[in-house]
């Protein structure tokens, strides 16, 4: 177990040192001079300049790399060139939207698709197999921004069960905020769930087909006494996976969806930073955001080893 | 005598492709919108871009099938531009990731273990870790917004999902008495893998493809939605959302049409590529 978590942890260490040259030196190509754009069209020459040097713009590229590398290190994300406050600070301010935003859908999806992916396996071959399939495969094809707009249509505009949009802050309340994250929630929840029922179906398909299963039905177990006790079980280890993957996939798509319902997360966070050149703040969120894909799925491969220790030798 | 065998095949596996009702519906919806988008070019029923501000707004009639949008612009149309641009971006995103991805994957498993096999891997591990949209946005926000941009965004991440699929699928076929004969007879890694391996994974790529382009066709929606794709007064789908969404609670029908547009050819290319992976392999089509 030791030689295989060191060498997770060296890729580990690696993919994050590679991904972060990556995003650092992308953003070193965008065109216009932050100090610049911060001090409008009619700055002089002599404040520009002075800006760049107070900004750290004249230093050299490498040592600019690694000034924001060993930050980062510290938690010190550098200074916003547009709000002037920390961006570590703006950060976890829309951390506190954004991440209850994608747990709240992962709950969501899971708790649908497991139960709709099972009952299709179980029941494989019946209408509510073929009615199961049809709706996810729909599922799949649906944008979830669109998705979000008809549910805006639906349960705002029409029904005027919940607000189109906005969010009060968990200042208001625990439940007015989850209510604001509902059909933000349910919106990017449903392709995934969608994802996931079908991985759910063909994972449990599979194991139903595996010898000791027959083996327990020979033993006298029932059909959802097999299906519990063994058949499920089974079954999980590649809907973890996916569900691992899609806690980022969630994080990631979480920047549509916030646009969608102006919710006040990283999403519209990047997208201010990339209309006002706020090269450290877009740097920045897109770095966690690929640290926390990395890191997760790094705990996903751990996870495994653990649960099924053939996998530890084999990588 | 060859000849004819071979075309007995290919028409065998066309009717059987039609046999398989995922592919038939597939296929049908997926046609569909390429012959609108071909349409596009000659004809529409109105100039997708002519603004007429006393007929904004309006919803669907004989006049305008699907209604008309802030402008005055006749959605129908729209659609049918829209579907040009969208199949193009996706199309040729599909075709950056075969033609970098394939010869990749095919050259890292032609050295496996190797350092070229290592550093290919890894460079695919590292795009992997990026969520693909996040990227795309990025891309699209530091070269410029346009379709272009979106096809390159989208593009880069097609290469490591053909890379690693090619790769996957031609290790297996290295290990076949068939290769180590080619290899016997002389024959170096690069004609072996085009003549020997290339072929043999061609089924895989096509579906993976299939997939790839429906998944391309969703990025390219939410790429323009968020003003990073096609520029006005180009029409795109995802762009007509955006501006039906201002708009949704005056006018609805903006937003169900394009939005029904882009799942619709999704779907489509969905079930043609679920009828071809049955077609091609008949063992995975007991559990499905």
């Amino acid at each position: 177990m030791v030689p295989f978590l060191l060498k997770r942890l060296i890729s580990l260490a690696l993919s994050l040192l590679a991904a972060s040259v990556v995003i650092f030196l992308v953003l070193q190509v965008v065109p216009g001079d932050p100090a610049s754009y911060m001090l409008g069209m009619n700055a002089q020459p002599e404040t520009v300049e002075a800006l760049r040097q107070q900004m750290g713009l004249n230093e050299p590229l490498v040592w600019r790399y690694l000034t924001w590398i060993a930050g980062l290190a510290h938690g010190d994300f550098g200074i916003s060139y547009t709000y002037k406050v920390p961006t570590a600070e703006l950060i976890s301010q829309r951390l506190w939207v954004s991440l209850p935003l994608a747990v709240y859908a992962l709950v969501l999806s899971t708790l649908i698709a497991l139960p709709v992916g099972i009952i299709a396996a179980a029941k494989r071959n019946t209408a509510a197999d073929y009615g199961i399939m049809g709706v996810t495969q729909f599922g799949i094809a649906v944008p979830n921004f669109w998705f979000a707009m008809l549910l805006v249509l639906l349960f705002s505009i029409t029904l005027r069960w919940f607000s189109a949009g906005g969010f009060p802050g968990w200042s208001a309340g625990f439940l007015p905020a989850m209510k604001a994250l509902t059909l933000p929630a349910i919106a990017l929840a449903l392709p995934q769930a969608s994802i996931l029922a079908r991985v759910t179906r063909s994972s449990l398909l599979d194991t139903l087909s595996e010898d000791y299963i027959r083996t327990a039905r020979a033993k006298g177990l029932t059909r959802s006494q097999t299906l519990v006790r063994h058949a499920v079980r089974n079954a999980m280890i590649p809907v973890l996976t996916i569900i691992g993957l899609q806690f980022s996939f969630l994080l990631a798509g979480a920047i549509i969806i916030e646009n969608v319902f102006y919710l006040p997360g990283l999403g519209r966070l990047v997208f201010q930073g990339i209309t006002q050149r706020d090269l450290i703040v877009v740097q920045s969120v897109v770095m966690l955001l690929v640290f926390a894909v990395i890191v997760i799925t790094f705990l996903v491969d751990i996870a495994y080893a653990v649960v099924d220790p053939r996998l530890r030798s084999r990588s | 005598m060859q000849e004819i065998s071979l075309t007995d095949d290919r028409r065998s596996l066309v009717g059987e492709a039609f046999r398989s009702k995922s592919f038939s519906l597939g296929f049908l919806l997926t046609g569909a919108f390429i012959v609108a988008a071909v349409l596009s070019l000659v004809w529409t029923p109105y100039d997708a871009t002519a603004i007429s501000v006393a007929e904004k707004l309006r919803g669907p009639s004989a006049a305008h099938w699907l209604g008309t949008d802030h402008f005055g612009r006749d959605i129908l149309s729209m659609i049918m531009v829209g579907a040009r641009t969208s199949i193009a971006v996706a199309f040729v995103s599909v075709g950056i990731g075969i033609a970098a991805g394939v010869p990749l994957g095919l050259w890292a498993a032609a050295r496996q273990g190797s350092l070229v096999d290592e550093i290919i891997m890894r460079a695919n591990d590292l795009v992997f870790a990026f969520p693909a949209l996040l990227i795309a946005i990025l891309i699209t926000a530091v070269f410029g917004p346009g379709a272009v941009n979106a096809i390159i965004a989208i593009g880069i991440f097609n290469i490591p999902v053909f890379a690693r699929l090619a790769r996957g699928a031609a290790l297996t076929l290295w290990t076949r008495e068939y290769i180590f004969a080619a290899r016997v007879a002389g024959k170096g890694a690069v004609r072996i893998s085009a003549e020997h391996i290339l072929p043999n994974i061609m089924n895989l790529l096509i579906v993976q493809g299939t997939i790839q382009f429906s998944l391309g066709i969703l990025a390219d929606a939410a790429l323009s939605y968020v003003g990073l794709g096609a520029q006005p007064p180009v029409p795109s789908w995802g762009r007509m959302l955006a501006d039906a969404q201002t708009m949704i609670s005056l006018a609805p029908h903006m937003a169900l049409f394009p939005g029904a547009a882009i799942v619709l050819t999704v779907l489509g290319l969905n079930l043609m590529g679920d009828g071809l992976r049955d077609i091609f392999d008949p063992k995975l089509r007991r559990s499905r």
